[in-house]
C-alpha cells in the first residue's frame, strides 16, 4: 500500500483537495480537532491540576523544595542549631524556616460559661512556633490573614488562627478539631501545651482552603511555644528549606544525607514529604481525565468519519473515474488519510499554541481558585505529545476507513453512479 | 490487439437476469479505428466497458496484446488501464479540483513521473488538443468542449494502446464536436488505436469500420 508512487500521488490529491475545499468546511474540521485537542489536554490537566493545586500549597506553605523533620524514635531534630549553621553555610537554600510543632488544646467563651456542667467550647489543636519574620519570607503567611493582623517578633501572647477553628469559616468539624464559637481578630483564648496553659489573644484568622496545610494550625512565636513547650533547648522539630529557584531538590537533598544530617533527622524532598494519598488522589483525577478525554477523542473520531464518509460518498462519481484512469485504490485512500492528518495536525498545532502560549502561563500566574485548592493545569509536554499522537492516530483510522468503504466499491458502479 | 470471444453480459435484479451481450465476437487490430453505432440499449457502452477492463464479464473471452483479461489480477487491470488504456466519457470526467494541467499530469503522476515532468507532459498534450491556454484552469471555468479536450489530453498523454471513447460528442455543440473529432481523425492518421461508441453516423464515418448492434449482437459491420 505505502508505495513512494502512491503516496506521491495521495499526496498530490490531497494537497489540492484541501486547497480547493470550501474554508468553512475546513475551518470547522480543524476547530472540532482544536475542541478535542484541548477537551484531551486540558480537561486532564486541570484535574490534575487540582491537585496539584493541593500538592503546590504543601510545598509553598509548609514543606519547601526539602523537609527535615525528627527521626520516628525522636520528637526532635537532634543538634538542630548545627544543622541550621550548616544550612545556611551552603548556597542553594533561599529561605529556611525552623519550626517548633506541638499538640494541644484551645478554649474559647470561657467567661461566657456559666453552668460548670456545659461542655467547654474547646478543641484539639496543632500549634506551631514560627519566628514570623522568616516564615512570611517562606510561605507568605501574611497574605492569608483576612481578620485582624499577622504577628511581629515582638508579639507576647498573640497567635494566630488557620479558618478550620473558627467556625464562621470553617469546612466543618473535622476528627479532634472543633470549630470555636464567637471567636474575632482580639478575641481571647486559652492555649495549653504539655499541661502549661496560657491566655492569649487572637491577633488574626487566616482565609486558606479546606486542603491547605495552614487551615488546620495555630500560630505563634517560636520563644512562646518552646515556653509552653517547656523546652529548655532549641532543637526544634522541623526544618524547611526553600530552594533558590532552578535548585534540584533531590540533589539538595542528597547532599544533605552525604553531610551526615541524615544520620541525625529525616531529610525529604518536597513529594516524599506530602501527606500520603495525595499523589494517589492526582493519578486518579488523571485517569478521570483520560477517561472524559477519551470520549472527546470517540466523538472527534466519529466526526472525521462522518466528514469523510460524506466527502467520499459525494465524490464516489470521482473516485470511480481515478480507479478508471488507472489510479490504484490505495493511492486513493492515502489522499483521505493525509486530509485527516492535515485536520489532526493543524487542530493540534493551533491547541498547543494556545496551550502553551495562553492557557497554562495565565493559568499559572492566576490559579483558578477552587475551594479545595488553586488549580493550575498541569500538561507536561511529553504527556501532550502522546495525546497528539493519540488524537493523529485516531484521526488517521477514521479518515481510512470511510475512503476504503468507498474505494472498494465497483469502479464502474462508482463512475456510472450505480447502488 | 483487442479480441473478444462468445462475450455475454448479464445484470441480476432480483430474480430477474437481463443479458445485456449476449454472444459477442469482435477484434480490433493495432492501429485501427472503430466506431460502435446501436439504438439506445443495444449495448454499446457495456462492450466498451468490457473491452476497456472496466467491468468483468459473465462469460467469453477478452484477449488485449495477447493476454488474456480473466487471468489478470484486479492491481494487473489497474496498470493495464494506466498504461495501455486511454479514456474518453461523455461527462468528460474531469476531477472538479484539479486544473486542467492536474488533471492530465495525475495517470503520469501514477506512472512514475515526476510532477514536474508530468506537469511539462501534460501541458504539451494540451496544447496539442488546444487548450495550451487554459492549464491553469479548473473544469469549472472551462465550457464542455474545452473541458473534453482535457479529457482527449488526459486520455492520450501517456500515449496509450488503445484510447476508448464513450459518446465523447453527445453533450458538446457543433463547432466543439466537430474540434473534438478532428482531434481524433489526427490520432487515428498518427497511429493510434480508437474504439469509439457514437450515435452520430457522421462522425461514425471517420472510423474505418463501424460495428453495429442490436440487442446484444452485432447485425452489421461496415468498412470503409
Amino acid at each position: 500500500m505505502f508505495s513512494v508512487v502512491n503516496i506521491r500521488v495521495g499526496f498530490y490529491l490531497a494537497l489540492r483537495q484541501i486547497r480547493r475545499a470550501s474554508r468553512w468546511t475546513t475551518s470547522l474540521i480543524v476547530f472540532v480537532m482544536l475542541l478535542t485537542f484541548l477537551n484531551l489536554v486540558v480537561v486532564t490537566g486541570l484535574l490534575v491540576g487540582i491537585v496539584a493545586g493541593i500538592s503546590n500549597q504543601f510545598r509553598i506553605q509548609q514543606t519547601g523544595d526539602v523537609m527535615i523533620t525528627a527521626l520516628d524514635t525522636k520528637d526532635y531534630i537532634e543538634n538542630s542549631p548545627q544543622i541550621l549553621s550548616f544550612l545556611k553555610t551552603l548556597p542553594q537554600p533561599q529561605v529556611i524556616s525552623a519550626r517548633y510543632r506541638t499538640s494541644g488544646t484551645v478554649e474559647a467563651n470561657y467567661y461566657s460559661r456559666v453552668d460548670l456542667n456545659e461542655k467547654p467550647n474547646e478543641t484539639g489543636a496543632s500549634i506551631v512556633g514560627i519566628d514570623p519574620i522568616v516564615e512570611n519570607n517562606f510561605s507568605n503567611l501574611s497574605k492569608y490573614v483576612k481578620e485582624g493582623h499577622y504577628l511581629s517578633e515582638t508579639d507576647y501572647d498573640t497567635v494566630l488562627l488557620g479558618p478550620q477553628f473558627v467556625d464562621r469559616y470553617s469546612f466543618g468539624e473535622q476528627p479532634g478539631l472543633t470549630p470555636l464559637k464567637n471567636i474575632y481578630s482580639g478575641t481571647k483564648i486559652r492555649l495549653t501545651i504539655n499541661g502549661n496553659t496560657r491566655e492569649v489573644i487572637v491577633k488574626g484568622i487566616l482565609d486558606v482552603p479546606a486542603n491547605s496545610p495552614l487551615a488546620a494550625r495555630i500560630f505563634m512565636p517560636i520563644s512562646e511555644v518552646r515556653q509552653l513547650m517547656g523546652k529548655t533547648d532549641y532543637a526544634v522539630n522541623e526544618i524547611a528549606v526553600l530552594l533558590k529557584p532552578g535548585t534540584d531538590g533531590v540533589a539538595f537533598r542528597d547532599l544533605l544525607n552525604r553531610s551526615g544530617i541524615g544520620e541525625k533527622a529525616k531529610v525529604q524532598t518536597f513529594e516524599e514529604g506530602i501527606p500520603n494519598g495525595v499523589a494517589e488522589v492526582q493519578d486518579t483525577f488523571a485517569m478521570i481525565g483520560n477517561a472524559i478525554g477519551s470520549i472527546g477523542l470517540v466523538v472527534a473520531a466519529i466526526t472525521i468519519f462522518i466528514v469523510i464518509f460524506i466527502n467520499a460518498i459525494t465524490r464516489r462519481k470521482f473516485i470511480g473515474i481515478l480507479k478508471g484512469i488507472g489510479i490504484s485504490g490505495e493511492a486513493i485512500e492515502i489522499s483521505y488519510v493525509f486530509q485527516s492528518l492535515f485536520y489532526a495536525a493543524i487542530g493540534s498545532a493551533l491547541g498547543m499554541g494556545i496551550l502553551y502560549g495562553f492557557l497554562v502561563p495565565y493559568v499559572s500566574a492566576n490559579p483558578i481558585s477552587l475551594p479545595i485548592s488553586e488549580a493550575i493545569i498541569v500538561a507536561p509536554l511529553d504527556g501532550t505529545m502522546i495525546r497528539v499522537g493519540l488524537i493523529i492516530l485516531t484521526t488517521i483510522i477514521a479518515g481510512y476507513l470511510p475512503s476504503r468503504m468507498i474505494v472498494r466499491k465497483n469502479t464502474l458502479d462508482s463512475i456510472l453512479g450505480r447502488n | 490487439m483487442i479480441e473478444v470471444k462468445n462475450l455475454v453480459k448479464s445484470f441480476k435484479d432480483g430474480p430477474n437476469v437481463t443479458t445485456v451481450l449476449k454472444g459477442i465476437n469482435f477484434s480490433a487490430k493495432q492501429g485501427e479505428f472503430v466506431a460502435i453505432m446501436g439504438r439506445s440499449g443495444a449495448g454499446k457502452s457495456t462492450l466498451l466497458y468490457q473491452m476497456s477492463l472496466l467491468d468483468e464479464p459473465t462469460s467469453g473471452e477478452i484477449r488485449i496484446n495477447g493476454r488474456e483479461a480473466y487471468l489478470m489480477s484486479e492491481h494487473e487491470k489497474m496498470l493495464f488501464r494506466l498504461s495501455e488504456f486511454g479514456y474518453v466519457f461523455q461527462d468528460y470526467a474531469l476531477l472538479p479540483e484539479l486544473t486542467a494541467i492536474e488533471n492530465v499530469a495525475l495517470p503520469l503522476i501514477m506512472q512514475g513521473l515526476s510532477s514536474d515532468a508530468a506537469e511539462e507532459k501534460a501541458k504539451v498534450a494540451l496544447e496539442r488538443v488546444g487548450v495550451g491556454a487554459r492549464l491553469n484552469n479548473l473544469p469549472s471555468q472551462l465550457s464542455g468542449g474545452e473541458q473534453q479536450r482535457v479529457s482527449v489530453s488526459r486520455a492520450i498523454a501517456h500515449r496509450p494502446s488503445v484510447l476508448f471513447a464513450d459518446e465523447p460528442t453527445a453533450n458538446l455543440d457543433r463547432e466543439s464536436s466537430d474540434r473534438v473529432m478532428n482531434i481524433f481523425r489526427e490520432l487515428h492518421k498518427a497511429g493510434q488505436t480508437i474504439i469509439m461508441v457514437t450515435h452520430e453516423d457522421e462522425y461514425a464515418r471517420i472510423a474505418d469500420r463501424i460495428v453495429t448492434l442490436d440487442d446484444g449482437k452485432i447485425v452489421n459491420t461496415t468498412k470503409f
